[in-house]
């Protein structure tokens, strides 16, 4: 204790380099993200070479090559950027809030809750349309979260919901909407087909209007695990800690399940259940960030849609000349990986 | 009186541990709280730190009701050190004390040289200055401890709640660490609360002492007050004998026991 009188030292040198490598980590995934969009509009059944690629953004001719990269290709990319982000930000988020690191999006009933609402539209409404489907899925993923949230409240010490009550909850409200959409899809063939290819999860077919779609829903939810992010810092030392340190924990859990919710029902709804990238994304990048979500947050979500992109343009060569859907791909490659993950090093404790 | 309960009721659910007790603490004193296991010391302390809201009276923290002030300004005024709190894996040193600005940022305004300056005052203090950079895992249990006080020293609070900060630490590191607290009251006239069940250290480093049972205070004074034979029966129906501190002239509890004295 003999400096303890010392005289504050100067900014460590050490913080800088830190900041400066993670300036460094986040320009490279921005430059991994370019690559594989470049690979997942140019890769595909028919292979358009990148300054094609380049001729038909810009000067379009009407050539069989443009229409494929303007009205497939271009929008698959896009909604598989949005949906990587959006899951990859989600799962950070979700693990930062229950402190579990086996925590993914689908925690909170947002996958069973779309599934159910979509199940439901096709059978009672009628809903024929992917266009159609989406608005009913999103509106379930937020009616289920929502209901979660309420149910954990109840079990929650100081009137707000805990992690263990978030879990419990989650889990008992998604296992009764699949019991549900299961007996459901057996009774209506119709259903059970959409159902089918839903739950196998694919960003394939999406038009250009889906983009639009989920863009704004995408957003909000960026926005709020923005704002949500120091907060999440703070609830990361514990809740007496948090609170010590002025924040308003309930306040925050209730944002951060906001985000969550917006991410991962936007994407769900969009492009259906992609399990393995909320949970596997953040364990990916932690080791780059350390345990600061204003910089894990956007690592996983840029990570996120890396990982989306090459699975999908993976699931495009695989099987030629047909297609395996990404959902298939990533729990295939993801797998392995994730127990290789696991086996390596033991699991982080948040 | 910086910090006040007035006939508070706490408790968890519906189990009531503290029922209409009042305490006051004074202005630039360091005062420890004792009592034995499940008295409510630690409730008291959370309270008084409004982690915990009383179902029943009212915390005042300048004279004002601690709950309808915002937490954030609390937080400029108060710091709480939770009993074992855990750091998430991977956790510099540096950045655990950052988090301690918390209540000095907004969300668009993260980083300051009034935190640079406070967190490397911080670090100093706890003598952690050239640790910064390491995992907070990779630390002894005293260093942590220290580590996690410099996060609350930080938070650049005039009173300072802590939660038995030496438990789970050999004698030496002890006493470090209380040798910190009493210079953090020496030095920078801060206002000191804790809890500690070791009563000769309690008795040592304290101006003040409070003793509970079964959530009433029993006594409250200057340690020589409060340490007395028959207080110690009363409060943890403990037969001791109490000497003078050779050392310090404080008291000193020997427990007689059971063993056979030669």
């Amino acid at each position: 204790m003999s400096t303890a009188l010392a005289p504050p030292r100067p900014p460590a040198g050490g913080a800088r380099a830190t900041y400066r490598r993670r300036l460094l980590v986040l320009a490279g995934l921005f430059a991994a993200l370019a690559v594989a969009v470049m690979l997942s509009v140019s890769i595909g059944a028919k292979p358009v070479p990148l300054p094609e690629v380049w001729q038909a953004i810009t000067a379009p001719t009407g050539t069989e090559n443009d229409i494929i990269v303007r009205s497939l290709r271009i929008p698959r990319t896009a909604i598989g950027v949005l949906a990587g982000i959006a899951l990859g930000v989600a799962g950070a988020l979700m693990q930062g809030h229950t402190r579990n690191p086996l925590a993914d999006p689908g925690l909170l009933g947002v996958t069973q809750g779309a599934a159910f609402a979509m199940v439901l539209s096709i059978m009672v409404i009628g809903v024929t349309s992917l266009y159609g489907y989406i608005w009913f899925g999103l509106a379930g993923a937020l009616i289920a979260s929502v209901g979660v949230f309420a149910l954990g409240m109840v079990g929650g010490r100081g009137g707000g919901p805990t992690p263990v009550t978030l879990a419990l909850a989650g889990t008992a409200v998604s296992a009764f909407l699949y019991a549900l959409t299961s007996s459901m899809v057996l009774m209506d063939e119709q259903a059970m087909d959409v159902f089918r290819f839903w739950q196998a999860g694919s960003i394939a077919a999406r038009g250009g209007d889906v983009v639009w779609q989920v863009l704004p829903f995408i957003g909000a939810g960026l926005l709020l695990a923005l704002i949500n992010a120091p907060g999440l810092n703070t609830l990361s030392l514990g809740e007496d800690v948090a609170r010590a340190l002025g924040q308003n924990v309930n306040v925050t859990r209730a944002v951060g399940v906001a985000a969550v919710t917006l991410l991962s029902g936007a994407s769900v709804a969009a492009c259906g259940a992609l399990s393995f990238i909320g949970l596997m994304v953040p364990h990916l990048i932690r080791p780059f960030s350390g345990p600061d979500h204003r910089w894990l947050l956007p690592y996983s979500g840029l990570m996120g849609a890396c990982a989306l992109l090459l699975a999908d343009v993976v699931g495009r060569v695989v099987a030629r000349p047909g297609e395996l859907e990404v959902g298939v791909v990533l729990a295939l490659l993801g797998a392995p990986f994730f127990i290789a993950l696991v086996r390596r090093r033991k699991p982080v404790r948040l | 009186m910086r910090l006040q309960a007035v006939d508070v009721r706490l408790g968890y659910g519906d189990r009531v541990v503290v029922d209409g007790l009042d305490l006051g603490i004074e202005a630039g004193t360091v005062t420890t709280i004792i009592g034995p296991n499940g008295c409510g010391k630690s409730t008291l302390l959370r309270a008084l730190g409004r982690l915990l809201k009383p179902s029943g009276g009212e915390v005042l923290l300048d004279g004002k009701r601690i709950d309808r002030m915002p937490t954030k300004e609390v937080a400029r005024i108060l710091g709480v050190l939770p009993q074992a709190p855990t750091a998430p894996e991977g956790l510099t040193v540096a950045d655990l004390v950052a988090r301690g600005r918390h209540p000095h940022q907004t969300w668009y305004r993260q980083w300051s040289s009034d935190d640079e300056a406070a967190v490397g005052e911080a670090l100093s203090m706890t003598g952690l200055g050239d640790l910064g950079e390491r995992p907070l895992d990779e630390l002894s249990g005293g260093q942590r401890q220290r580590a996690w006080i410099s996060m609350a020293l930080a938070q650049g609070t005039d009173l300072l709640l802590l939660d038995e900060p030496t438990t789970f630490l050999d004698l030496a590191h002890q006493i470090e660490v209380l040798e910190l607290v009493r210079r953090l009251h020496g030095e920078l006239g801060r206002t000191v609360v804790m809890v500690l069940h070791d009563l000769n250290l309690a008795a040592r480093y304290a101006d003040r002492l409070v003793a509970m049972r079964a959530g009433k205070v029993v006594a409250a004074g200057t340690p020589s007050e409060v340490l007395t034979e028959s207080l110690l029966a009363e409060v943890f129906d403990l037969d001791a004998k109490v000497i003078e501190d050779p050392v310090a002239g404080t008291p000193l509890v020997v427990p007689i026991g059971t063993r056979p004295h030669p």
